[in-house]
């Protein structure tokens, strides 16, 4: 088995190219087998290799080429696979293999079936490098093919000239992490001289001491790339933006695995990062401050993917959270059971947009419990396992979270303060999603019937969701010890009597006495406060007004060549000068005489009427 | 030092006074024949001051000069008539004005 692993990227690598060769010349039925099966093919090759390592939890290496040999950098193309990698390669090939299922109905009219397809694949091919590879430098190969196929897909209908602009924001934005990453890695290139993530953290441990500069500074460095590409603060805006994806495209990239590519780069150097104890303080602070924020921007959204999106990112902000206090393995179940119900809600919402005529904006939407029943089903659970309601997998997951926060020895009490009024808000969004869509009158009638295609995976992710919380990972001794000590038994009631609040609050407000909502919730217009949390918290605009409407300015300035101007002026010059010397040039003989004889006469002159002393 | 017959001065004022004619004529005539008349006018203009001059210090150089001057004239009329020939035969006038196309 361990010599097929390669077998596992390039499936969808070798599909995806096939699709792009010959995308105008398969019919839709090929396509979608194509694309849906080799990444189905995957899923069980990983599903076989999983088996093999849960009787047998050997690391698999392989080397399969020398990638880059330039002096003391040596970059083979190798994969590395370990309890983290199998957690990853489930998550990315089983969640991909039911969004590429959902989307062969989902793009059924779409007109470039067969580009989606080919990028799609593309997609899981590069991301299963990213989780796969054995050295920083194939980690980043994948990590950028990541980023290039989700700035493809956020631009898929790129007929619409704001789509292209989100997706330009989301490649750009993650753009600026990913050039701190690639600091990062020169400097630990230079420090340490190898790159290879085994001999990393070893002899990251033999050069430094816990808190020294250097690995903070690398720590720093990578932790800004991790933001980047896992939408966190300050580089959280793209998210939102890349919405204008097709929707199983937001739940497999911006949902389900390329966001929390930085999760797993972190969780995968902790080796390095447990040096650096600043960076992980920064670390938990990022996470649940983005946590924070993304959740109050959430309750005050009306478009149901944007509600998604701030949702996703402050869902990661909690895995930081959990990375930040040293809970690895609570950041990796919570990368997994998030993939599970936050693809499940993503796929949801894309079945009630399939059937509503790309209906968006949830006031619009209302009473859809009996019409779509799988819909509201897969919102339910969906929901609760996102609210981190009991015995759904998110309650097991946000629960070891807090409870390790809350045992850090410093900020432990603030941080855990802090995500439980998270899971608060969390709670009150989740389910004014579910109550506004759901209940209440009928708005829009949905137009058609969703088929199997789109059941089964729904259904799927359904169990997914509730029992994901059961799955033991194999991570034993992959990340160094973590805090088993229980903390007092009020700390686990009230974490886990929070979301039922947020849940009665909701219900209080949405159903119970509609009336009485308060207006910011439902229009977010209305009032100061929540036209802030509705922009992101004014993020893009400072971003704006700080970076990008100075760039543009001084390009408009640049624009017309100013420094041009001063050598066109020297050219004009000597256009004009030519054209009147060359009026004297008249062919006429005469006249080239008089001008002589003046000459003369005026240079006479002029030596007759010098004084002696110059002379 | 001989004195000469005619004050030195009055000699360089005729060959200034041959000098502006020729180069009057070089102004002002049209036909290619006079302008090459005015031409040797204004060489041998020049080759009278040398005369005086060098008759003025008992200089050899002065007539030296003249001799060059003469032949230079020869050679000079020899290629100026041969040019007034392919003038005539392309233009068919000798109109200096006509003959203008090497113009800016």
């Amino acid at each position: 088995m361990q010599e097929f692993v390669w077998l596992i990227p390039l499936l969808p690598l070798l599909s995806a190219i096939f699709l792009m060769v010959f995308s105008l010349k398969l019919p839709p039925t090929i396509v979608a087998f194509l694309g849906t099966g080799s990444v189905g093919l995957s899923a069980l090759l990983t599903c076989n290799l999983t088996w093999k390592f849960l009787q047998n939890p050997d690391l698999i290496t392989t080397t399969l080429w020398t990638w880059i040999k330039v002096g003391e950098l040596n970059a083979n193309v190798g994969f590395h696979i370990d309890g983290l990698t199998i957690v990853m390669m489930m998550i990315i090939t089983c969640v991909g293999f039911l969004i590429h299922l959902f989307s062969c109905e989902f793009m059924e009219d779409d007109t470039s079936y067969s580009r989606y397809f080919a990028y799609l694949n593309m997609f899981v091919s590069a991301m299963l490098v990213l989780v796969m590879s054995d050295n920083l430098l194939l980690l980043y190969l994948g990590w950028e093919g990541v980023g290039v196929c989700s700035y493809l897909l956020v631009g898929f209908w790129y007929q619409h000239s704001g789509n292209g602009y989100a997706a330009r924001k989301a490649f750009i934005v993650t753009r600026i992490g990913d050039t701190a990453m690639m600091l990062g890695l020169l400097i630990l290139f230079t420090e340490l001289r190898t790159l290879d993530m085994q001999s990393l953290a070893a002899s990251a441990q033999a050069r430094w001491q816990t808190g020294d500069f250097m690995p903070t500074l690398a720590c720093l460095l990578l932790l800004a790339g991790a933001a980047g590409k896992s939408a966190q603060f300050p580089l959280q805006t793209w998210l939102p933006d890349a919405m204008a994806g097709p929707t199983p495209v937001s739940a497999l990239i911006h949902a389900a695995t390329m966001v929390t590519a930085g999760v797993y780069l972190i969780a995968r150097m902790h080796g390095l990062f447990t040096l650096s104890p600043q960076a992980m303080t920064v670390i938990a602070f990022i996470g649940v401050g983005t946590a924070l924020m993304a959740a109050f921007s959430a309750a005050v959204q009306t478009d149901i993917k944007r509600i998604l999106a701030y949702s996703t990112i402050s869902q990661i902000g909690y895995m930081f959270l959990a990375l930040g206090v040293g809970a690895w393995t609570a950041a990796v179940f919570h990368l997994m059971t998030h993939a599970f119900f936050k693809a499940l809600l993503f796929l949801g919402s894309g079945a009630i947009i399939h059937c509503l005529h790309h209906e968006h904006d949830i006031f619009k939407m209302g009473g859809l419990w009996k019409r779509m029943p799988i819909a509201f089903a897969s919102f339910l659970i969906g929901s609760s396992a996102l609210a981190a309601l009991p015995f759904t997998s998110g309650f097991y997951s946000k629960d070891l979270i807090l409870l390790s926060a809350y045992q850090l020895e410093e900020f432990g009490p603030i941080l855990w303060a802090g995500g439980l009024l998270g899971a608060l808000v969390t709670a009150l969004y989740s389910f004014r999603l579910v109550f506004v869509v759901f209940f209440g009158q009928i708005q829009t009638l949905p137009d058609k019937e969703n088929g199997w295609r789109i059941g089964l995976p729904l259904f799927i992710l359904c169990i997914l969701s509730l029992i994901g919380g059961y799955f033991s990972l194999p991570l034993n001794n992959l990340f160094p010890m973590e805090r088993n000590g229980h903390p007092a038994a009020w700390v686990e009631m009230v974490s886990i009597a929070t979301p039922l609040l947020g849940v009665i609050v909701a219900y209080v407000l949405f159903i119970k006495s509609p009336s009485h909502i308060p207006r910011s919730l439902i229009s977010p217009h209305e009032n100061k406060l929540s036209r802030i949390l509705y922009s992101g918290w004014k993020l893009d605009e400072i971003y704006d007004r700080l970076f990008v409407s100075p760039y543009t300015r001084s390009t408009s300035i640049l624009l017309n060549e100013p420094v041009d101007k001063l050598y066109n002026a020297v050219v004009l010059i000597n256009q004009k000068l030519n054209a009147w010397l060359s009026y004297s040039q008249s062919g006429r003989m005469r006249w080239y005489m008089v001008s002589i004889a003046v000459g003369f006469i005026v240079l006479l002159g002029i030596a007759i009427t010098i004084p002696k002393g110059f002379s | 030092m001989q004195e000469l017959a005619v004050p030195l001065n009055h000699v360089l004022f005729v060959s200034t006074l041959l000098f502006t004619i020729g180069m009057l004529g070089l102004m002002i005539r049209r036909n290619i024949i006079f302008i090459l008349m005015s031409l040797e006018v204004m060489l041998n203009a020049s080759a009278l001051a040398f005369i005086a001059a060098g008759a003025h210090w008992g200089q050899a150089d002065g007539q030296v000069i003249f001799l060059l001057i003469l032949s230079i004239a020869a050679a000079e009329v020899a290629v100026g008539l041969g040019l007034v020939l392919q003038i005539q035969k392309r233009f068919k006038t000798l109109d200096m004005d006509d003959a203008n196309r090497m113009r800016g």
